[in-house]
């Protein structure tokens, strides 16, 4: 498969809103990026194509999060880790729907596309004026 | 060993460490500043000076960036040429590297290098929010993994392969809590107890808050000259003699090892031969407890003890004051805190004192080569110095 998409994180992400998971291979090298990139860090090549990666992985690691920045502290205790996928590439994500007792160094996860939605906040600081 | 000098330090200063209510950076930045030139009355900073270089992590802290001029300014030295080095913790690692390479490229002969932090007025949500910010943004901190995530991922998968407990990495924070009760400057300086560690609360998994280095406010700083000068200025010079500095993908999960930080053992390699030294040669070091397991890590990284074994290193007792290679007299990031952009050069501050037999209780008896050992991020930056008492 091959597109004019651009290869960029940006590209990366909309893939995965249209529930694929995608990576680039570099035409000269072979490597394949996951994030895709636009220069291949191995052999400086700017041509890749577009391959689709399989979301069926294994645990690499992982820990549970007690304590998290605002945005995802409504969360917590959540889990996440680091996957190897089954072509070999890694990736790291939040691991839905399981418990600490549950993960185990080496289990099987499938990516699952479904979104965890979430927003970002700026500090508020108090301001003064002047006024008339 | 005996590798030639690169630079001498003649002075170095630092905050006291804490929660220093109602002052801003710059404010403490002065005040390590001032201890330097007060330890060095035959410097004149005015004149003497000829670069400066800040490690200072975030803006996010007090809206403030542009550090080099305003610590240059309230350090008194307003119109030096004055750059702030980032690379997250090991900002000041970087920035003492920085002033290596301006006194030895001849453009700058006298050069005060240091770092600060402002932290402790943030919450500690914030404070996560900003660290976090030294990871990758669009994988990790995207996908709410946080600072002390990355370091208990690396925990669990040690734990797995080598068998590590939970027990074995808490024996750090306890370590360096001893160590830091004996330091004036320290942040926390009472003990804790192995119970009082396995006790407190998960912030992620393994880790615990008692493993998790302090929230803290402070300062530090090292003058540096060309060796043939430093006479001029002290009787007790101490020597670099070895400096390495390394980079890694920004991600964790990029990386081939989840155990090891690859920048310290590419900085260490770098540092241990331009110094001629090896790790037996190491009489005590100051390495980057950001998290306990981090400790571990550092000892397995800089050949102090076999891959696989910190756990059993540091229940041996050897890495503790009276041991065969103290780790952390000061307390460490644990004990002493970490105000993240000062913690490389405060760790210079206390090999400097030791070397030149000030390090008070918890002086290490005979030690004539040090090493310090500051991270950046998750691994992305890791910076390594040796030192040499002069004489």
């Amino acid at each position: 498969m091959s597109t004019q998409e651009p290869f960029t994180i940006e590209q990366f992400y909309k893939f995965l809103e249209q529930q694929k998971l995608m990576a680039g291979k570099c035409l000269k090298c072979g490597k394949i990026h996951l994030p895709p990139r636009p220069v291949c860090d191995n052999c400086y090549s700017e041509k890749f194509e577009w391959v689709t990666v399989s979301g069926k992985g294994k645990l690499l690691t992982y820990t549970v999060i007690h304590i998290a920045p605002q945005q995802f502290q409504a969360l917590t205790p959540y889990a996440v880790g680091i996957v190897q996928l089954e072509d070999g590439l890694k990736i790291p994500g939040m691991i839905q729907n399981t418990t600490q007792e549950q993960l185990k160094i080496g289990m099987q996860l499938t990516l699952d596309f479904g979104t965890c939605s979430t927003t970002q906040q700026w500090p508020q600081w108090q301001r003064y004026c002047f006024k008339r | 060993m005996n590798g030639k000098p690169l630079v001498s330090i003649v002075s170095a200063g630092m905050s006291k460490f804490g929660k220093l209510d109602g002052l801003l950076a710059r404010e403490i930045f002065s005040l390590a500043t001032k201890e330097a030139f007060t330890r060095c009355p035959k410097l004149d900073p005015k004149n003497d000076i000829k670069a400066m270089f800040i490690g200072h992590m975030g803006e996010a802290y007090e809206h403030q960036g542009h550090m080099g001029p305003v610590a240059a300014d309230w350090a008194g030295l307003t119109g030096i040429p004055a750059t702030r080095t980032e690379s997250a913790c090991a900002s000041s690692g970087a920035a003492l590297r920085s002033g290596i390479y301006a006194v030895m490229s001849g453009l700058a002969d006298v050069v005060l290098v240091g770092g600060v932090e402002k932290m402790t007025h943030r919450t500690t949500s914030e404070v996560t929010e900003y660290l976090a910010m030294a990871s990758d943004y669009p994988f990790e901190q995207w996908h709410g993994i946080t600072f002390p995530g990355l370091f208990a991922m690396m925990a669990t998968a040690h734990m797995h392969d080598y068998g590590t407990t939970e027990q074995q990495i808490a024996q750090s924070a306890v370590k360096n809590h001893y160590h830091g009760s004996l330091n004036p400057k320290a942040h926390m300086q009472k003990e804790i107890s192995l119970e009082a560690v396995m006790a407190s609360r998960y912030v992620a998994w393994p880790l615990k808050l008692y493993d998790c280095s302090l929230i803290t406010d402070g300062a530090s700083c090292v003058i540096l000259t060309k060796p043939e000068l430093a006479s001029k200025y002290t009787d007790m010079p101490v020597q670099i003699i070895g400096s390495g500095q390394a980079s890694d993908t920004i991600g964790l999960y990029e990386r081939k090892s989840l155990t090891s930080l690859n920048a310290t053992k590419l900085a260490t390699k770098m540092a241990y031969d331009m110094a001629h030294v090896k790790p037996g040669d190491i009489d005590l070091a100051e390495v980057h407890d950001c998290f306990t397991f981090a400790e571990l890590m550092a000892y397995e990284d800089l050949g102090f003890c076999p891959v696989g074994k910190s756990g059993e290193f540091i229940e041996s007792g050897e890495t503790r004051l009276g041991g065969r290679i103290p780790v952390n007299t000061s307390g460490g990031l644990k004990a002493k805190g970490h105000p993240v952009g000062a913690t490389g050069t405060a760790q210079t501050y206390e090999i400097y004192l030791q070397l030149i037999e000030q390090a008070g209780k918890r002086q290490v008896k005979d030690a004539k080569v040090g090493l310090t050992h500051n991270v950046g991020g998750s691994g992305a930056t890791a910076a390594v110095h040796v030192y040499r008492r002069d004489k």
